[in-house]
């Protein structure tokens, strides 16, 4: 008697493990073809950001390689083409700041001049450390049409530190790791720059986050 | 009304609101309330979810059995608020942006599991259905005013980003009520939140006291 009362404990849990299950299926089914739609919208936003409409004329999201970045992270480099020829590219960096990964995407022209930079995510302290945001300040600005040797690359550094960069009034950390991702960013093009310029890489598998 | 509605709705909007009486639901309450705008959102995505898992409980309430009640009470609230997610992901997107990274706090928030424990399990449907709604307004209400005195004190704004929210028609309500830079940070950061939340929970205690009612000891089983 007490088995079969067991029994229908289990039975009763499974079926609406089922039938809620088929119900979020169901749904996942429906949402999908949208959710897949918004991210490449998001992506399409922040790409242009940080590439100028007037350099390309193709479509950045679909026209990507994947690549190792200096840290090991396999990273997604769309490229912007005008003519057949590459003009620039952009792909996503990562700096350490006062709490934790500060995500940014780096766009760069064909000559290693920096396109733009904007801040995709990041956990810093907001009032202090958040000005690296472009809805809270125009810090990151700063840094567009600077390049490797312009200036040269001890100076790629806040001020604290004998670059030439400002830090904000309370908060240096955040700066010191964002100037230093830019850096390496800048680096790591000048490194692979003939990849990068190749027409005749492979593209890269569309890759959701999900 | 019937009188029973009428204590539904008294209970959840004050008598024995989710956070100014029970004391549930903290862990959103802190992270959700550093503005008016996000406790706003944050709080009608609980209350839909508490809606939608009051009235299922209810429904199923007598072929959920006793020893297995407390799974499917997850169950249904985690899947309600995956249905959320999901859908607002893909219809409301520009909300999803700004409350994405926090629905599924919902699962974590304790107030829908008490209220299904205490309420939805043993009451019919029409009156769990309402329990969950006017119980997410009162939570709604709670966030919202604990996020409204965070941000003035904090950043000086009151509403900021509510169009991003709610669309372009309520720009209105994004008002500077400080100079900018004039906020205290600490408002912002988490110690602001457990001092607001708790200046309110007096707040409500001496009010009820005037009124001459006997202060409810918090506690989800005490309105069931």
């Amino acid at each position: 008697m007490k088995q079969q009362r067991m029994m229908i404990h289990g039975v009763i849990l499974g079926i609406f493990c089922l039938g809620f299950g088929l119900l979020l299926a169901a749904t996942d089914q429906l949402t999908v073809k949208d959710i897949a739609a918004r991210a490449i919208e998001d992506r399409l936003n922040s790409l242009s950001q940080v590439i100028p409409e007037s350099i390309h004329d193709n479509n950045l999201v679909t026209d990507a390689i994947a690549m190792k970045d200096g840290q090991g992270n396999e990273i997604t480099v769309y490229r912007a083409t005008k003519a057949g020829k590459v003009t620039g590219v952009a792909y996503e960096i990562f700096g350490t700041g006062y709490a934790g990964r500060i995500k940014l995407m780096l766009g760069v022209d064909a000559e290693g001049k920096v396109l733009g930079v904007r801040v995709l995510a990041h956990k810093e302290t907001p009032g202090l450390g958040d000005k690296i945001e472009t809805k809270k300040g125009d810090w990151i600005l700063r840094f567009t049409g600077l390049s490797i040797g312009n200036p040269p690359v001890e100076k790629w550094k806040v001020k604290k530190d004998g670059g030439q960069f400002d830090q904000f009034a309370g908060a240096t950390i955040t700066p010191r790791g964002v100037v230093r991702a830019i850096r390496e960013g800048l680096e790591f093009f000048a490194a692979n720059k003939a990849q990068m310029m190749d027409m005749s890489a492979p593209k890269a598998p569309m890759k959701e986050g999900h | 009304m019937t009188t029973e509605y009428k204590t539904i709705v008294k209970d959840g909007l004050w008598d024995n609101n989710g956070v100014l009486a029970m004391l549930l639901g903290l862990c959103p309450t802190m992270a959700m309330t550093t503005s008016a705008t996000n406790g706003l959102g944050m709080g009608l995505a609980t209350a839909a979810v508490m809606a939608a898992s009051g009235l299922l409980v209810s429904m199923f309430r007598s072929q959920i059995t006793q020893e297995v009640r407390i799974p499917v009470y997850i169950l249904i609230v985690a899947a309600m608020v995956t249905l959320v997610d999901l859908c607002m992901n893909a219809w409301m997107h520009e909300l999803y942006k700004v409350l994405g990274l926090f629905i599924p706090l919902i699962v974590s928030n304790c107030l829908p599991l008490a209220r299904l424990e205490a309420f939805a399990a043993k009451e019919k449907v029409l009156p769990s259905l309402m329990d969950g709604i006017f119980m997410g307004i009162g939570f709604t209400l709670a966030l919202t005013a604990i996020g409204a005195v965070r941000e003035i004190t904090g950043a000086g704004t009151l509403f900021a980003d509510a169009s991003l929210l709610l669309g372009p028609a309520f720009k209105f309500m994004e008002t500077h009520v400080l100079p900018p830079d004039s906020g205290v940070l600490m408002m912002i950061l988490p110690p602001g939140g457990f001092l607001v939340a708790g200046l309110m929970v007096v707040g409500k205690r001496i009010l009820d006291v005037r009124a001459g009612k006997a202060i409810q000891m918090g506690g989800a089983h005490s309105a069931a």
